[in-house]
């Protein structure tokens, strides 16, 4: 044993240091950067994914994919009578749909007289109300909440997704949005 | 009044820390060494002002003193009172004390009774010790106040998540905190080694129990959490790699190195830089989970208490003292040589192997954990989840369990694999029975079965260390060591075997209706209303038999309501056999599923059917009873070095009397 | 005071918010039915366990009540009844959702470091130990 004892490479000890920089860099831009809880459609850009839902309400149109292709911009407004949010919007929906906006609800998870209910109390802005009893349609349009409403182009492609309700102060930008898909 | 003492013992314990530490540094120069004597009496009464001020807390949350703002948003009149004490510490405020409390009273305790290291680095320790309270005592008297007042006084309080209100979590918490934060006295001791660059086996000595201690706690602690998770949230997952969870298994699994490495550095003076950053990473780790946790940085089931500003904060702190600590080791380390030599085949050999392969699994709990942040930085959204984690981290831990079963049986300095070869030809058969007889019932996964084949051999091999010994005289360390190995084979069958064997049945049943879960009959008898303190529940009574003709057994599950706040959750009853434990929960009223034309058509036809899930896991049991055979290893290898240190003491003071009698 | 009672009533609105939810009862066929073919049924639950539950953000979808987790689970047991392959199934919700959803990283451009760091690691543990056993094997010489 007359060698001096092995010592770490000098890397190696500055190494844990490195590691930590780098932690302490990536919680520090986490921190500041507003957290976006949402999740995101990926659909945005793309087609409607095609569906044919039976009617919500007897006596009321069902809601098949192909009218969101009919050459009109439409909203599609997924909502639900159990949704707490979805009552603040609704007026903020009467508005867009007094200004001639096309709204076609996607009522998930509901039964008739709930939904039956929820719209003689907050009114009823939708032209087409589609029933999607076991939420496929959510998941195949990449909707992972309630409310949430999507700009439809006439051609049938999703250009916008608005999540969560729609506040008076959204109203200017979801009427962009639908007069850029006009064009 | 309660809450104005309580504040006021904060502050003067902060005053203190920050005298312990100004103290401390001065005494390690030339011209201060006077103020070295104050040191301890300071480090001791900072710990005692401390505990005063949780127990104020503990008190006003006992009587519901709703003028208390931490009271009135986390707690109810009308709870149970084991759960009013449960809410000290089920928040943010309460827990950050509960937090400095162990830490000024750990510090006290090692002023007490630690005297076997040179002066100056028990010093530094304290000085350390004191720098890193006081970083939190001024996080909680500056940024979350747990006595501040309310005026005008709600009538009632808030309340506690009802997924909070069970015994297991109540008291899982402050063990959680007790092994995260008696790491910080191996934090101290690492501090104080690096500033007078005394590392050697007395070091080791002097930190091993409280690494021991701490990680004891964490062990029951992590095991306590799981078996919650368990039993609370109603699917009978154990572990979800939840970025929680993983807060708390970090810590673990470096503490478990440095408990190893310490072992290392007190027998053979080896590992010395590696002991030292061990001492950093495992309270690094409890800090860097903390954050985690409070800051809400990560998307998890279990956060509670989240808020950015406060993130900042302890940021900030982390900053400070996980970036000074490494600062100070980088330019420490290269004058702490590594010490004494080793072959690679020899039990430092083994246990470096060991080391390695845990910092290799830390390395991915931690990354695969930050990851999601990572991505986010870069605007996209990723989940890490069970199948990343499972299989990398069996990539390290199989070699590592592999070495398990060698390691102990081999000498210190070096040694030859032929030596203890044969002693390993059993375990290895039993492996090798294990993977056939797994060969031929087919069907398991690759992890479970590499899980379930080396349990038993594993088993086996882990009480080899006590071969040839004389038991009654076998040190109590010794018996540690194998304990622990022994419950991690226990735990390891445990996990492998839920994995591997759980029966599942999810049926929607009408009262006097039987299912078969594996080897049960269960029949659900009566569903019923009942009330509890701050709850009304739908209580289903189920008749279970095993095998054909086994007992009949009641079990109760429930599906609770609480109104303050109001939430639902599922009471899952658990009924527990040597070979495993059946889990039912009850679900709702269930909606008719049969066939939807039919249901629609024929609503209300089907009213009745209630919704049960049902779980049959063999040997699940296994998973906590091995984590607890591991905490008690641990113990026991406690009370084998207290009680040696004691006697070392005892029998050095006798020598001192003598010889001064015999001066005279 | 007043924000204080702002934010208890908020506290208190988003605590009802999963209370109400339970009246949304999930309708899909398969949320709490197993599929009646055991080996279909593993395939799912293997499935289930590593997709995320969107609305609950911490939770595979085999471990929620959230009714959005009931509708994703019915689709896995009737794309998988369909005889429809379980990866098929995730890359159609994952065109979706994007990668979030699943707990099962795939090899992309953006998570390739995930896998490098266990190489990464193995190089590390290999460069330290080398220089400890390489040539030198203590005092044996």
């Amino acid at each position: 044993m007359s060698d001096t004892p092995p010592r770490a490479p000098r890397w190696a000890i500055w190494l844990p240091l490195v590691l930590f920089l780098g932690f302490f860099v990536l919680v520090m831009i986490g921190l500041y950067r507003p957290a976006d809880r949402n999740v995101a459609s990926a659909l945005v850009g793309k087609g409607m994914p095609r569906f044919d839902l039976p009617p919500a309400l007897p006596g009321r149109p069902g809601l098949d994919s192909k009218i969101l292709a009919n050459g009109k911009p439409h909203l599609v407004n997924v909502f639900a009578s159990w949704c707490v949010p979805c009552r603040v919007e609704a007026p903020q929906l009467g508005e867009l749909a007094k200004a001639g906006v096309p709204i076609e609800g996607i009522s998930v998870r509901d039964t008739t007289e709930n939904l039956q209910g929820f719209l003689e109390e907050n009114g009823d802005p939708f032209q087409r109300i589609g029933a999607d009893d076991d939420g496929k349609v959510q998941l195949a349009l990449g909707s992972s909440g309630v409310p949430e409403t999507y700009v439809v182009d006439g051609k049938g492609k999703i250009v916008y997704q608005h999540i969560g309700e729609i506040r008076p102060e959204h109203l200017g930008l979801l009427l962009g949005k639908l007069r850029e898909a006009q064009q | 009044m309660m809450a104005e003492i309580g504040l006021a013992a904060l502050w003067l314990a902060a005053a203190l820390a920050g005298l312990q530490l100004v103290a401390g540094s001065l005494a390690l120069t030339a011209r201060g060494a006077a103020l070295g004597g104050a040191v301890r009496p300071v480090a001791m009464v900072q710990g005692l002002l401390a505990l005063l001020a949780f127990a104020c807390l503990i008190y006003v949350f006992s009587v519901s003193d709703l003028s208390v703002k931490l009271v009135a948003l986390n707690s109810h009149s009308m709870k149970p009172l084991v759960y009013k004490i449960a809410g000290t510490w089920g928040n943010h405020e309460g827990s950050m004390l509960l937090w400095v409390t162990v830490m000024g009273v750990a510090g006290g305790f090692v002023a007490l009774v630690e005297r076997r290291l040179p002066e100056r680095t028990m010093l530094a320790t304290l000085a350390g010790q004191s720098f890193v309270s006081l970083g939190f005592y001024a996080f909680l008297l500056f940024a979350s106040n747990p006595f501040e007042r309310l005026s005008p006084v709600p009538a009632e309080g808030n309340g506690l998540n009802p997924l909070l209100q069970d015994l297991g979590l109540a008291f899982h918490p402050p063990t959680l905190y007790l092994g995260y934060v008696g790491l910080s006295i191996a934090f101290s001791f690492a501090i104080g080694a690096l500033i007078t660059s005394e590392v050697g086996p007395a070091f080791a000595r002097a930190m091993r129990p409280w690494v021991l201690g701490a990680w004891i706690f964490l062990t029951v602690g992590i095991a306590a959490g799981s078996y919650w998770a368990y039993y609370e949230l109603g699917w009978g997952g154990w572990w979800f790699w939840d970025p929680v969870e993983n807060a708390s298994l970090m810590p673990w699994l470096a503490a478990t190195a440095l408990l190893h490495s310490c072992s290392v550095l007190a027998s053979r003076n080896a590992l010395r830089a590696w002991t030292v950053m061990l001492g950093v990473v495992a309270f690094s780790m409890s800090m860097i989970g903390t954050f985690l946790v409070r800051s809400g940085i990560l998307t998890s089931v279990h956060a509670f208490a989240v808020d950015p500003q406060r993130g900042t904060f302890i940021l900030a702190l982390l900053a400070i003292y996980i970036g000074g600590a490494l600062i100070l080791f980088g330019l420490r380390a290269s004058s702490v040589t590594e010490g004494e030599r080793f072959a690679l085949v020899s039990r430092e050999g083994a246990l470096v192997f060991n080391n390695v392969m845990l910092s290799a699994i830390l390395g991915i709990v931690l990354f695969g954990t930050l990851y999601p942040l990572v991505a986010e930085t870069f605007g996209a959204k990723v989940s890490v989840g069970p199948p990343y984690f499972n299989p990398m981290g069996a990539l390290f831990a199989v070699p590592m369990l592999v070495v398990l079963a060698v390691g102990p049986l081999l000498r210190w300095r070096r040694d030859r694999f032929a030596r203890v070869g044969k002693n390993l030809v059993i375990p290895a058969m039993l492996v090798a029975a294990a993977a056939i007889g797994l060969l031929v019932i087919g069907g398991v996964a690759l992890l479970p079965f590499l899980g379930l084949a080396l349990a038993l051999g594993l088993a086996w091999a882990s009480l080899l260390p006590l071969k040839g010994r004389n038991l009654r005289r076998t040190p109590l360390p010794i018996w540690g060591m194998v304990t622990a190995h022994f419950g991690i084979a226990v735990a390891l069958f445990g996990m492998s075997s839920e994995s591997a064997f759980s029966v599942e049945k999810l049926v929607a049943v009408k009262i006097g209706e039987v299912t078969q879960v594996g080897p049960w009959g269960v029949k659900l008898d009566t569903v019923e209303p009942v009330a509890g303190p701050n709850w009304t529940a739908l209580e289903a009574r189920l008749l279970v038999r095993y095998g054909a003709d086994g007992k009949v057994t009641r079990m109760l599950p429930q599906s609770r309501s609480f109104w303050a706040p109001p939430q639902q959750t599922s009471e899952s009853a658990l009924l527990t056999r040597w070979n495993g434990q059946l889990y039912a929960v009850l679900g709702g009223e269930a909606p008719a599923v049969d066939d939807k034309d039919e249901a629609k058509s024929a609503a209300g036809s089907d009213q009745g059917r209630w919704q049960l899930r049902l779980w049959w896991k063999p040997f699940v049991p296994l998973i906590w009873l091995g984590g607890l055979l591991i905490a008690l290893g641990g113990a026991l290898a406690l009370a084998g070095h207290v009680l040696a240190d004691l006697r070392r003491t005892i029998a050095r003071s006798k020598i001192a009397y003598r010889r001064e009698r015999q001066g005279r | 005071m007043k924000r204080l009672l702002l934010s208890l009533v908020a506290l208190g609105l988003a605590l009802t918010a999963p209370a109400m939810a339970q009246e949304e009862q999930s309708t899909a066929p398969y949320a709490y039915r197993q599929l009646d073919d055991p080996a279909k049924e593993t395939k799912a639950q293997d499935l289930m366990e590593s997709l995320r539950c969107l609305q609950c953000q911490g939770q595979s979808i085999a471990d929620s009540d959230a009714p959005i987790a009931g509708s994703m689970r019915s689709l896995v047991r009737e794309r998988i009844a369909a005889g429809e392959d379980p990866e098929a199934i995730r890359a159609w919700l994952i065109e979706r959702y994007g990668d979030y959803v699943s707990y099962a990283p795939q090899l992309t451009g953006l998570t390739w470091p995930l896998f490098a760091v266990p190489v990464f690691l193995m190089l590390i543990a290999f460069l330290l130990l080398r220089r400890r056993f390489t040539g030198k094997t203590g005092d044996a010489k």
